[in-house]
């Protein structure tokens, strides 16, 4: 069953070069069917449109040729997208505890909700601090927590470990597939890191550098939790780095 | 005392004790009440008007001051943000934003006065229309400012645009609405004044301008200070304890 069809004739910017309009095409007749329930990662060079496609598939990017088509959008009108972002965009005048309360607020039990969650990311100690008094992995623990608090259908991600720790971003990924376990939102997870890609992926995309295109789209069916050390791991590293023209860190 | 003039409230009240020392000399060296009263009589003085009709045209002032600066705030924000949040509103307003700053607040006045005549309704309009402009800059300014990533997140979660202006912009604009508050208070009241000296038969301004006739320069200053000191107490008790809280975040 799937649960997102993304199907994007054509998504451009305006591109304004020595007093030259020109047009920089970001997608040309991409067609994607997600299935419902999985853990999909886009993997791309930077700069390949991966935000540009997450956005669109958010509804926050609505100037585009084509459609967003989720199964739930035809049953029922209010659609359950969440998105965590690549930086945590916390609200700064909320406490922890109230940024992840901000998308449920109107919902029955949304403070019970909001309280198992935090407790989940280990946070409940600091459920009333701002988050400028939270370190930048904390914060992302509450952004992932908002990310999971209205129960979305489809959870949108963009790389959002990045830029931090990686023993922390380590420990963010268990999380992000601990919570994602247990009611299975279809996530699509946008990453440069091949490394990342693997060790989250049910299913993984390839982009091409723009206008993107999908080079490689490839399953991957290595229990979990995964270890990048395992030999189907390394494996796997070697195959998309040889098969994708692109450079693994 | 080298310990005493490290202590802020030492220095604070130190400061303002020397100025009245400078006062006390200054009108001893002059020696006449029309120029400049020594401190003690304008305290005798504030004492003597207080049994009169002192605090009946403070208050008449103090209300008009408020009614004007509420409608301000709340007309000007409200503007200043649509300007700010639509780029069309901008532009077909601009042009009559930056005429409205540049109009001389007696002119907006005497128009006031001629228009609706010598009544309450056309001294609090004509402070009104005189503040708004200041406000709207500065909240325009304010919401250009905004984090769109912020707003972002709420479109996200469906909030309608209302609750995003509730709950996103107006906290990320908290410290353009004090800085607003602010100044407006302290233009507001001075522009009260002229009003009433022009057209009220009550009022701070009103009384200020019969001591002028009697060049009762001791009087002029005893309500001078009465309604600065006033002032002062509400940027001190009600403007900085509420800007602390809303910004305690920060």
């Amino acid at each position: 069953m799937n649960d997102l069809n993304i199907e994007i004739k054509k998504k451009s910017f305006p591109l304004k070069i020595k007093d030259k309009k020109k047009e920089n095409i970001i997608f040309k007749s991409l067609n994607i069917k997600i299935t419902k329930g999985q853990f999909v990662v886009f993997f791309g060079p930077s700069g390949c449109g991966k935000t540009t496609l997450l956005n669109i598939i958010a509804g926050l990017d609505k100037n585009f040729d084509g459609s967003i088509v989720t199964e739930n959008n035809k049953l029922n009108s209010k659609k359950k997208i969440s998105y965590m972002f690549q930086t945590p965009r916390l609200f700064p005048w909320l406490t922890a505890f109230n940024n992840i309360l901000f998308p449920i607020k109107k919902e029955k039990n949304c403070e019970k909700i909001a309280f198992n969650l935090i407790k989940k990311v280990g946070l409940e100690k600091y459920r009333n601090q701002y988050p400028d008094k939270l370190s930048g992995g904390m914060q992302r623990r509450i952004a992932l927590a908002r990310a999971f608090a209205p129960n979305p259908n489809i959870l949108l991600l963009d790389e959002p470990f990045i830029s931090i720790d990686k023993k922390i971003s380590n420990s963010l990924r268990k999380l992000l597939i601990k919570l994602w376990r247990k009611n299975k939102p279809t996530i699509v997870f946008v990453t440069h890191d091949l490394d990342e890609a693997i060790e989250l992926a049910d299913r993984i995309f390839f982009l091409s550098n723009l206008p993107a295109k999908i080079l490689l789209d490839h399953e991957i069916n290595l229990t979990r939790p995964r270890n990048p050390n395992n030999k189907k791991f390394i494996f796997l590293k070697r195959l998309f780095s040889s098969t994708t023209r692109f450079k693994t860190k | 005392m080298s310990a005493l003039l490290k202590n802020e409230l030492f220095r604070r009240l130190a400061s303002i004790f020397f100025l009245i020392i400078l006062w006390e000399i200054t009108s001893k060296i002059i020696d006449d009440q029309i120029i400049l009263p020594s401190p003690i009589d304008v305290i005798e003085s504030i004492k003597y008007h207080a049994s009169q009709d002192l605090f009946y045209h403070v208050y008449i002032t103090l209300l008009r001051v408020i009614t004007a600066f509420f409608l301000a705030m709340m007309i000007g924000s409200a503007v200043g943000i649509a300007m700010g949040r639509n780029k069309k509103i901008d532009d077909y307003f601009d042009g009559w934003l930056i005429l409205a700053l540049n109009v001389p607040a007696l002119v907006t006045i005497i128009l006031c006065f001629l228009w609706f005549g010598l009544n309450e309704v056309a001294a609090v309009l004509a402070v009104t229309i005189n503040k708004i402009p200041t406000v709207t800059v500065i909240l325009r300014e304010g919401t250009k400012a905004v984090d769109e990533k912020l707003v972002d997140v709420g479109k996200l979660y469906n909030q309608s645009r209302f609750e995003i202006i509730k709950d996103i912009l107006i906290p990320q604009l908290f410290p353009y609405f004090v800085s607003a508050a602010r100044s407006g208070l302290a233009l507001i009241w001075k522009i009260v004044l002229v009003v009433e000296l022009l057209g009220r038969s009550n009022g701070v301004g009103f009384k200020i301008n019969e001591f002028f006739s009697m060049f009762d320069t001791t009087s002029i200053l005893a309500y001078t200070l009465v309604f600065v000191s006033i002032i002062m107490s509400i940027e001190w008790f009600l403007v900085r304890p509420t800007e602390k809280k809303l910004t305690e975040w920060r």
